[in-house]
């Protein structure tokens, strides 16, 4: 059905429905007790449709989508293991999903024992003390510990810590936050290597600077040798470190952030703890602090009393304030507790290993074709600049087209910013041999098409279910309802 | 080693150990000094078995009461069409990442592009983002939107009747971003209109957000509002439960600029407090200042209709700092939801989930004043939720109905009670709560 082309709106006829409710057998007319005036004048235009319409419309929908369950996933940075079914259904209990989240605590003693364990699960492998889940995603989590950090300082009276030190090679999420928390982003240059330049680094970090963002293994999924000596130079300069965890699958079992001296950090969940993406959200981002923060997470918090029953807290005046609406996304909380569990502490020291085996293994595989710029092991994921053979003029954007001709999600492609032509591989480690030997061939036949038929490999994709697609028209003049459609093709 | 999310064999480790050229899986740890690497084991819980992991679930499961449940406060028990989790298990759906390769991502990219088809029809407003986190996030970064779009001005009002755990979140997040938040005052349970005048008159504030229907349940009435907002060069933004925009007053038919809110009432599960779905809509002047995900319609080199990511320019991947936000994951699946659920609800149907909930808000709001033991709050225009003053000690009442099996009225103050009906509530249940409420 991969030719079905119908918006929802094109299949609405007047006077279907969808739907099923109760009778109305109150004796009141309460929309009529409301001022006509405070009444919307025009209805809204939705589809009239029966349930069936609506169940073969998204079904069709779902064909045109390639997820983790669909095949290989590669993609660099954004951790697209295997999401387990049994968390799936785990996270679907009733007796989770029907609680109100101002329920009365003794209601609910079993939702927030299980969020209590997660903070404290979560503690535990970042090595930091304490945890907070409200934060909705990664970039959530960020902003999250970049307040901490303000109001670290803030709180001890030192008012002149204005900047935030990023990586040049940091994802774009990073300087954002930073400029979204209300700080300056200053940015610390990358060797050749990828790693920290720490001769730059040095003559920035004056008591101007609040911290520094980091990851490691860092954006080229290598591991930055002299973070010791960085935390030690950030925190002389009375800065803190903050961890971005979106690189974390590679350190379980390994190497804990808090033991590298970082004092903040988030978590994505969605990446190493096997929650779905769901085509981009909802995730959830969780941020750790080392003890002397744990007054400033935001409220509320989940705690536990000597008698081992749970609590909300939700005023803590020395809080940074709220963040969220509730408790964060609480579903994706279940299904990475789910995941821990399933795995435990036996289990869970293989997951940074054998991601780390899977992306070595495609890298050695492929380095006499694509062109890798830093040799030596990489953890969880590496970058190579696009193909050896720079002659055949095929791009790092024609060989990820052609990836998904043979069935293959593409690579991260253009970031990191470090190359011109970076082509960004992150296997996990839920991946066997068998599928990463698959990809390898793939990827060597299409070098082979690029040098033999270079323009079979830049006109793809042919065989997805539409081509290459005008973007620079639909940015021109942006469509973006069924309404503004109907009007244009008017 | 062996576990079942795991594949490899240890055959396939030597072999590919080989390839790598080290000895062992920790070599591929050689590079990281011996000073961080983790030597101990987890302090973690043992592996559990399917079979124990859902006793453990079950365990945990049993110390949880659903309730049947009369309050709001941002988060409504609203009917779920049994639809939906179906259509949403398809894991084409919910194992996809972010559509940044289009062409095997279109059906991300449609059900993107008819969930801001179908807010928008609601909001009255040209455009939606695909998404926010929550409303509370939405209305957060709303601020940021006008405080953006009027260029020089970095003060923003907001109505002391948007619900306090939205106005907490915006207070935090203009506090640290620098922005200058004032809370217009509340007069017998509305937005003082007279307040934001005066502020106005100030000649810096770049823009208003107030709420419909607001904290109290109350439909607020902002006739002129648009004008004077505008003639003083702000914006206007309204925070908007969508379920109710089938039948209230629109942000667009207001004047709004923007409008933001939390599409929870769109049918999903209480759930704790989360996933829900922030929402923001604007008109086309002001789109590119807004933040997050956008779809638009386009075609491919053969001419067949599709649909990619557009305005990038303004989102972090690209602009990085000079981003109008930092978000990335957002609550894409509960867009889909949002979208599943309007597409089966429809204009009639949401039209009689307001009407089923309104006049059971109406028939339990009368019966509690008829009680004697209530009385009128406010005495304003309500849909769903409404509050009542009272002389009971409703702490005591609360715990009596909590042993019922119901979650009652929501203390918000001294002798103050919100309360909420939805589609459902039957009458009968409203009886019940009021009985066992003057048995207590």
């Amino acid at each position: 059905m991969k030719t079905y082309d119908k918006i929802i709106f094109e299949l609405s006829r007047p006077g279907r429905k969808g739907y099923s409710l109760p009778t109305d057998n109150y004796d009141t007319d309460g929309i009529n007790e409301i001022p006509a005036d405070l009444l919307r004048e025009k209805s809204a235009e939705l589809p009239e449709v029966s349930e069936l319409d609506v169940v073969r419309h998204f079904t069709n929908l779902s064909s045109k989508n390639f997820g983790v369950d669909t095949g290989f996933y590669p993609l660099g940075s954004c951790t697209m293991k295997y999401n387990p079914k049994i968390n799936e259904e785990l996270c679907a209990l009733p007796e989770f999903t029907s609680l109100h989240p101002l329920q009365d605590e003794e209601s609910v003693q079993g939702a927030l024992e299980l969020y209590y364990n997660l903070q404290k699960m979560l503690s535990e492998i970042a090595g930091l003390e304490e945890f907070t889940l409200n934060p909705y995603a990664g970039a959530h989590g960020e902003l999250t510990g970049l307040m901490v950090m303000k109001k670290y300082h803030e709180s001890r009276g030192d008012h002149k810590r204005t900047k935030v030190i990023v990586p040049d090679s940091a994802h774009g999420t990073n300087p954002a936050s930073a400029m979204v928390a209300g700080f300056d982003v200053v940015e610390v240059k990358s060797k050749p290597n990828g790693s920290i330049d720490v001769e730059d680094l040095k003559p920035l970090l004056d008591d101007t600077v609040a911290g520094i963002m980091m990851t490691n293994p860092n954006t080229l999924g290598m591991f930055e040798t002299e973070i010791a000596e960085i935390a030690s130079l950030v925190h002389e300069a009375g800065g803190l470190l903050y961890y971005d965890g979106a690189n974390l699958n590679p350190l379980l079992g390994k190497v804990r952030p808090g033991d590298m001296g970082f004092d903040i950090m988030h978590i994505n969940l969605h990446k190493t703890f096997s929650t779905p993406h769901g085509g981009g959200g909802p995730g959830s981002g969780p941020v750790g602090v080392a003890k002397h923060l744990v007054k400033h997470l935001p409220n509320p918090r989940v705690v536990k009393d000597e008698n081992g029953k749970f609590h909300v807290e939700s005023d803590n005046q020395e809080a940074l304030g709220n963040i969220s609406g509730f408790l964060g996304n609480f579903g994706v909380m279940m299904r990475a507790y789910a995941y821990i569990l399933s795995l435990g502490k036996e289990n869970i020291k293989n997951v940074g290993p054998l991601a780390t085996l899977n992306a070595n293994y495609i890298k050695e595989n492929l380095k006499d074709d694509y062109l890798l710029p830093i040799e030596g092991v990489c953890k969880h994921e590496f970058v190579f600049d696009g193909l050896k053979d720079k002659s055949t003029e095929v791009t790092t954007l024609n060989v990820a087209k052609r990836l998904l001709d043979y069935g293959f999600h593409a690579p991260t492609i253009y970031f990191p910013l470090l190359f011109h032509e970076s082509m960004m591989i992150e296997p996990t480690e839920t991946e066997s041999k068998e599928t990463l030997d698959q990809f390898i061939e793939v990827m060597h036949k299409i070098a082979k098409e690029a040098r033999e038929t270079p323009q079979l490999v830049k006109e793809a994709p042919n065989n997805t279910i539409v081509r290459k697609l005008d973007e620079t028209t639909a940015a021109k003049n942006p469509i973006l309802t069924y309404r503004a459609l109907k009007a244009s093709e008017a | 080693m062996s576990h079942k999310y795991m594949p490899h064999s240890e055959e396939d480790i030597r072999l590919m150990l080989d390839k790598v050229g080290v000895e062992s899986l920790d070599d591929l740890y050689s590079d990281v000094p011996a000073s961080v690497i983790f030597s101990k084991e987890y302090d973690l819980p043992s592996c559990m078995s399917e079979i124990e992991l859902r006793k453990h679930f079950k365990e945990l499961a049993d110390k949880n009461t659903p309730l049947t449940v009369f309050a709001g406060q941002g988060a409504y028990d609203h009917y779920s069409p049994s639809v939906i989790p179906h259509l949403l298990s398809r894991s084409e759906f919910y194992t996809a990442y972010t559509p940044y390769q289009p062409e095997i991502s279109q059906g991300t990219l449609q059900y993107i592009f008819e969930y801001q088809s179908m807010i928008s029809e609601l909001t009255g407003l040209e455009a939606t983002n695909a998404s926010m986190y929550d409303g509370a996030t939405a209305a957060a970064e709303a601020m940021f939107m006008l405080v953006a779009s009027s260029k020089k001005r970095n003060r923003v009002l907001i109505s002391a009747t948007v619900n306090d755990n939205v106005r907490k979140v915006v207070e935090t997040y203009t506090k640290f971003h620098g922005i200058e938040l004032t809370v217009v005052p509340e007069k017998d349970g509305v937005t003082n209109l007279d307040s934001i005048d005066e502020e106005l008159a100030k000649g810096d504030v770049a823009g208003v957000m107030l709420p419909t229907p607001n904290k109290y349940g109350i439909i607020e009435d902002f006739t002129g509002v648009a004008d004077k907002v505008h003639a003083a060069k702000g914006y206007f933004a309204i925070y908007a439960d969508p379920s109710t925009l089938a039948v209230l007053k629109t942000p667009g038919e207001w004047g709004a600029d923007v409008a933001c809110g939390d599409g929870q009432t769109l049918g999903m599960p209480l759930s704790f407090g989360g996933p829900y779905l922030g929402f923001i809509s604007c008109n086309k002047g002001m789109l590119r200042k807004m933040p997050g995900r956008i779809v638009g319609a386009t075609k491919d080199i053969d001419g067949k209709r599709g649909f990619v990511l557009t305005l990038q320019a303004r989102e972090q991947h690209i602009r990085r700092e000079k981003a109008t936000s930092n978000i990335c994951s957002n609550q894409s699946l509960m867009a889909l939801y949002a979208t599943i659920y309007l597409s089966l609800m429809g204009d009639k149907g949401l039209k009689e989930v307001n009407k089923l909930s309104c006049d059971g808000a109406h028939y339990l709001y009368h019966k509690l004043i008829a009680t004697g033991k209530f009385q009128p709050a406010f005495n304003k225009p309500f849909l769903k939720e409404f509050v009542v003053k009272t002389d009971l000690d409703m702490k005591k009442v609360n715990d009596y109905l909590l042993k019922k099996g119901i979650m009652g009225g929501r203390i918000i103050g001294d002798g103050m009670v919100e309360f909420a009906v939805t589609e459902k509530r039957t009458k009968e249940e409203i009886d019940t709560l009021v009985n066992l409420m003057l048995e207590a």
